[in-house]
């Protein structure tokens, strides 16, 4: 009886293989190299590939086997990180969560950087406004006891339940680069900015939400957000993004009357 | 494992020597109006929040002022061709009218100068821009306020 061996599975199937899983899949990436060009330019690749593989793994086939310039983040590669938003067929995903299969195989993936910030390189962004956006925030506890704490802060289910949504935020800006207010003017504070104060301005713990608020109350605060819904759309964590920032909005409402 | 079809792009050989290297890079495109450490400056105080309010309360009562306003002139009674001098100065004999068309003229042009100031907000990136662009649109806003209120308060029917 001979030992399986894993060598054949690996290797690359045989054209018209008919038990073939792979298929054969045109990536049309957006490359902006500022050494080389001042245009942004498309470029295709043509790739076999698994449709059950993600897009990340198609775009490690062509930077590991194709085209090493080709420049894109990424760092966990399983959907926590946030490093790998990017504009895949016109909408915000994270290259490591979506499939192959789910995006339409049959016509070319395009693939983009996010809007709203500038490109350094192919699809690599400065992410700098966007983090900017999110310490003008606090995202951190605040607590008017200057006192080391002798114990842990508590707190009831109920209240880790009230802020649940946002916390599960990963920080990617698939949000904030879908929003058709942060294009236009990057001095908005963004979904993503909010979600995270959302996230602290209703933990029971906190004690400066009242400042937060006065934050977002500003001229580039919630009142800019449109309801355009593109933030929750965007999501790659499924957060209500669009719904925090009503939650602010009624928060700051109801503060004042 | 599988063929690499490019198309004429920007990266890889091109003809004559690209005249930007790794020390004379191409420039970057920035988005309008980046957010740095400095901005944007702390507004204090509620305007955009009741800007918000009054938008929505606006909304609600001119959903009634406008519907009713248009199945008045238009529907009701012989429609469009009644509308005639006689008529408006019929119906702007009764206080009753003269609060109503009032109130939808203010409520009418400030929701929309309010709306087309966050259009502008959202739309125009250089500040010259915006600074004439909310100039025009204020001007504008505040002449038919003006104009129409001083109109509604002095009609005089028996004019000739």
């Amino acid at each position: 009886m001979a030992t399986p061996v894993l060598d054949k599975a690996d290797a690359t199937p045989e054209p018209g293989f008919a038990d073939s899983p792979y298929i054969t899949v045109t990536f049309r990436v957006r490359r902006f190299n500022p050494e080389v060009s001042a245009e942004a330019t498309w470029q295709d690749f043509q790739l076999e590939i698994d449709p059950k593989e993600r897009v990340l793994d198609g775009l490690h086939k062509i930077k590991w086997d194709l085209d090493g310039t080709l420049t894109f983040r990424r760092s966990c590669a399983h959907g926590i990180c946030g490093s790998d938003a990017m504009r895949i067929n016109g909408k915000n995903r994270l290259a490591c969560k979506t499939l192959i299969k789910d995006i339409n195989p049959e016509k070319p993936i395009t693939i983009e950087p996010i809007k709203g910030l500038t490109v350094l390189k192919d699809l690599v962004v400065d992410m700098e406004p966007f983090f900017q956006a999110y310490r003008d925030v606090m995202p951190f506890l605040i607590t008017k006891d200057t006192n080391e704490p002798t114990r842990e802060r508590l707190q009831s289910a109920e209240d880790r339940e009230r802020f649940d949504d946002t916390t599960k935020c990963i920080l990617c800006a698939a949000c904030t680069s879908s929003c058709p207010v942060f294009w236009n003017d990057g001095q908005y504070f963004g979904p993503a900015a909010i979600v995270n104060a959302h996230r602290f301005i209703f933990d029971s713990r906190d004690e400066a939400g009242e400042q937060r608020l006065e934050i977002l109350n500003d001229r580039d605060g919630v009142w800019r957000c449109r309801t355009t819904f593109n933030c929750t759309d965007a999501c790659p964590r499924g957060i209500e993004v669009t719904k925090a920032i009503a939650e602010v909005k009624r928060a700051l409402i109801t503060r004042r009357f | 494992m599988s063929t690499t079809e490019t198309t004429p792009a920007g990266i890889g050989p091109v003809e004559g020597a690209s005249v930007f290297t790794a020390d004379n890079p191409a420039p970057v495109i920035e988005p309008p109006r980046k957010r740095t450490k400095k901005t944007p400056k702390s507004t204090r105080g509620n305007f955009e929040m009741y800007g918000w309010l009054f938008m929505r309360l606006s909304g609600v009562v001119l959903v009634v002022l406008v519907l009713g306003h248009l199945l008045i002139q238009l529907v009701l009674d012989g429609g469009v061709s009644k509308i005639g001098f006689a008529f408006v100065a019929g119906r702007w004999a009764s206080p009753f009218w003269q609060v109503w068309d009032l109130l939808m003229l203010w409520l009418a042009m400030l929701h929309g100068a309010n709306g087309l100031r966050t259009v502008i907000n959202d739309y125009a990136e250089r500040a010259n821009t915006r600074l004439w662009l909310k100039g025009l649109l204020y001007t504008a806003t505040v002449f038919t306020i003006l104009l129409g209120t001083l109109v509604i308060f002095t009609f005089d029917p028996n004019i000739r």
